[in-house]
């Protein structure tokens, strides 16, 4: 089918079902902290945008986790339809990481969310605020759980190999794996940068059509500190994931920077731009700097940077993909610490919030962080290849060995409900975005919890607006 | 060591998957209902009994996978591949479903008719797809080193599309007494007219799934006809005729609650039956739970979590039904 063979195609089928699912918890991640922040502030200083703000975003917050636990369930079942061999050779390590996260996710929907959701005026402000902090730590514990399952797979340690399986022998080995905690701090804070983003541009989007209220500038103006001050924090822990892979995945990182060979002692350049070509072992029409590749990755002038050539071919991960999606990454990073910078410099005579310039910029920045997101899962994922888990076991050998025709049948059926469905529910969070924060609405909220209508299992009760403008004659009304 | 994990966890695994069956069999039945029932306002009120509660089951459903993945590996990975279609669109289906159900509520009434022929049509696929996967999990599968041998499509035999079809009766039963349960007037009425044709049709697919799975498993003949199995078992199928007898009557009746008791019985026992034909096989017809089970470092490094949170959902599931214990009205606010 269309010269892919089964394999690229389960891939494909993966990645594309992942994809749309981790935009959805990275929202839910930031989010859920922002509105810990949100409720913290206004119960601190009772000023009452931060309450508006808070039942503006937590509705948003509200579909965003419905639209993740429905994409979600597909990816409970991806690893036995798609990658059988590999659920029967890792499942002992894997699978329980993937069932504390979903107990933990489950536990959240149980108790926290609907306290979170649904109590505002039901319980104390202390404990609703309590509600809000113990969700935004779930959902940390749920990526905890997650990441470890992953960096597993990229620095496996703390098993045994019996009978051609992997066998756990000590399980803080297993979930404290080399390359844990810097995708854990790398992912956490890129889904903070995410939402910071998105806040941002849904407030700069407001702003340039003139609805201008304090809530509003309120939005921006978090949301730029934070790119002022976690983006250049988030350089700083790319940085050191970046030593950590070359320490443990140095193939990974000949190929992100599509450095094919080491000539005599001559410090690694940096290749700027350039086009890897896998079948002529060269990166055609490059651009490089002399020396910094060193620099960079061994902080030395003099240190080399290993090579794609000091690797068998089969062992390569496709640098023409890797070294452009780590690119964009890096781009995407770059124009948010850029962002920031800016903001913060237009802040001095409040030019921040008409700056017309600044504002289209902010709103194009919205999907930032989503896309740097995107681009280095990619690039960790495409650059662990052809190992599915490094060093133990090939990609090649661990697909359940499904026909193209048949991968080729569901990849279609999943892109087409996926957009349909998906679309819908993107659609609908930007069309709650669209409608911007109520002022002083803080003493309505939804009425529902268990048993009622409204419920944390079906977190898009929470939002009442209409899919499309005009009567919605069943809408629910709050009681 | 005293504590066998692989049993603990097929008991949490086999009860995940039994309250998966009957907290998401009924409102999938309303799905399937839905064409009988016509009036939009009706159909609102289907909707409502079932709104605050339907999405609990999802929980089961991924549990189920997740805690497979973790405490039988091999039985995940065998089952999964092997079911690999029947189970892609049974998941789609759920989402199709899902999605609709809370985007139903939030459509304009010009549109909603869209949102309710992607509930039908995803309850429908889901429900049968679930049923064909049972049907071909019975039929078994064929394991060479560990991993799915067969065809991509072993799991398409007349047996297990009868299984499908039978499903979607046994769901629409469930459907249609817990709506007998939870509204009144002229939607009651019409679901106690249905009831009695559907008791007889899923009293009917019973018989000819308890019978054509013995005809084609030697082994299941086997273990249910040979003495003294024949009397352990022989409850069994005589509670389901007396639950059936006992339904009808109820119908009849114009009972409220014991339809759907009866019929949960009912489905209880079927499930029963298929655990006495399968025992002590997770993936049939010959691989055991011993046989696929991860190490006990595994099952015991998750059962610490589950032994916490299960009880923890179940009483939260509880609460959730008992505050919405009661019928449901055309004039209640969530409509």
């Amino acid at each position: 089918m269309f010269g892919l063979e089964a394999l690229d195609l389960a891939r494909i089928q993966f990645a594309f079902t992942i994809s749309f699912h981790i935009v959805f918890p990275a929202i839910t991640i930031g989010l859920a902290s922002y509105l810990a922040v949100l409720e913290g502030l206004w119960l601190k200083t009772s000023n009452t945008l931060y309450r508006d703000l808070y039942h503006f975003w937590s509705k948003i917050f509200a579909v965003n986790f419905g639209m993740g636990v429905v994409s979600g369930l597909v990816m409970a079942y991806q690893f036995g339809t798609n990658w059988s061999a590999f659920s029967d050779f890792a499942g002992a390590v894997t699978g329980p990481l993937l069932t504390y996260e979903v107990l933990t996710a489950f536990f959240l929907e149980a108790g926290f969310l609907g306290v979170m959701l649904f109590g505002w005026n039901r319980v104390g402000p202390g404990l609703h605020f309590f509600s809000t902090v113990m969700v935004a730590i779930g959902t940390l514990i749920s990526t905890f759980w997650i990441l470890a399952s992953n960096s597993w797979m990229h620095t496996p340690q703390g098993y045994e190999i019996i009978d051609g399986r992997v066998i756990p022998v000590d399980w803080f080995a297993v979930v404290f794996n080399p390359s844990f905690p810097y995708r854990l701090a790398h992912m956490a804070t890129a889904a903070f940068l995410a939402t910071a983003f998105f806040v941002g541009a849904s407030a700069a989007w407001h702003l340039l059509r003139g609805r201008d209220n304090p809530a509003i500038r309120k939005m921006l103006s978090m949301a730029l500190w934070m790119a002022l001050l976690v983006a250049p924090v988030q350089a700083f822990i790319g940085d050191l994931h970046g030593l950590n892979t070359l320490k443990y995945q140095p193939a990974k990182i000949a190929a992100i920077e599509g450095h094919w060979e080491n000539v005599g002692d001559e410090p690694t350049p940096l290749i700027l731009f350039g086009w890897p070509d896998m079948e002529r072992e060269e990166t055609r029409f490059k651009v490089e700097i002399p020396a910094l590749g060193s620099l960079i990755l061994t902080h030395s002038l003099d240190k080399q940077v290993p090579a794609l050539k000091d690797f068998p071919p089969e062992d390569r991960a496709n640098s023409t993909i890797v070294f452009w999606t780590f690119r964009i990454m890096v781009a995407m990073g770059l124009m948010m610490i850029l962002t920031g910078l800016w903001g913060t410099w237009l802040r001095r005579g409040e030019r921040l919030y008409t700056c017309r310039p600044f504002l289209h910029l902010a709103v194009w920045m919205g999907p930032s962080g989503i896309i740097a997101i995107l681009a280095g899962w990619y690039t960790t994922e495409i650059g662990r290849q052809p190992w599915i888990v490094h060093g133990l076991m090939r990609t090649a050998d661990a697909s359940s060995g499904h026909s193209a025709t048949q991968l080729g049948f569901t990849l279609a059926l999943f892109v087409v409900v996926y957009f349909v469905l998906f679309g819908a529910g993107i659609g609908y969070m930007l069309r709650l975005v669209r409608k911007g924060p109520k002022i002083d609405g803080g003493k309505e909220t939804s009425e529902g919890g268990p048993g009622k209508p409204r419920t944390p299992a079906r977190p898009l009760s929470a939002a009442e607006e209409g899919l499309e403008d005009g009567e919605t004659d069943t809408l629910p009304e709050r009681s | 060591m005293g504590i066998d994990l692989p049993l603990i966890w097929a008991v949490i695994i086999a009860f995940g998957v039994m309250m998966y069956v009957v907290m998401d069999g009924f409102d999938l039945g309303i799905g399937i209902l839905f064409p009988f029932v016509r009036d939009d306002g009706e159909r609102d009120v289907m909707m409502n009994t079932v709104a605050p509660v339907w999405d609990g089951n999802e929980t089961w459903l991924v549990l189920g996978g997740a805690g497979l993945f973790g405490a039988f590996p091999l039985a995940y990975a065998v089952v999964l591949d092997a079911l690999y279609l029947p189970l892609i669109l049974m998941l789609l289906g759920l989402i199709f479903r899902g999605v609709a159900f809370e985007f139903r509520f939030k459509a304009k009434a010009a549109k909603r008719h869209l949102w309710d022929k992607a509930f039908i049509g995803g309850s429908l696929t889901a429900t049968f797809f679930q049923g064909v996967a049972l049907g071909a999990y019975i039929d078994g599968f064929e394991v060479v080193n560990r991993s799915f041998a067969g065809g991509a499509f072993d799991w398409l035999t007349p047996f297990s599309v009868f299984c499908g079809l039978a499903l979607i009766a046994a769901y629409a039963l469930l459907g249609c007494t817990w709506l007998i349960m939870k509204t009144e007037g002229r939607l009651q009425q019409q679901m106690h007219d249905l009831g009695r044709p559907l008791v007889f049709v899923v009293l009917g697919v019973t018989g000819i799934v308890s019978l054509w799975t013995p005809f084609e498993h030697p082994a299941i003949a086997e273990r249910w006809f040979s003495l003294p199995n024949l009397f352990w078992f022989m409850p069994v199928p005589v509670l389901v005729l007396l639950c059936t007898w006992a339904l009808l009557r109820a119908v009849a009746s114009n009972a409220n609650y014991s339809p759907f008791l009866l019929t949960l019985a009912l489905i209880f026992l079927g499930y029963s039956g298929l655990g006495i034909s399968l025992w002590p096989n997770v993936i049939p017809p010959s691989i055991s739970i011993w046989e696929a089970s991860a190490p006990p470092q595994s099952q015991g490094f998750m059962l610490v979590g589950a032994l916490f949170i299960i009880p923890f959902i179940l009483m939260y599931t509880a609460w959730s039904y008992y505050v919405f214990r009661g019928k449901v009205t055309v004039d209640d606010g969530y409509h």
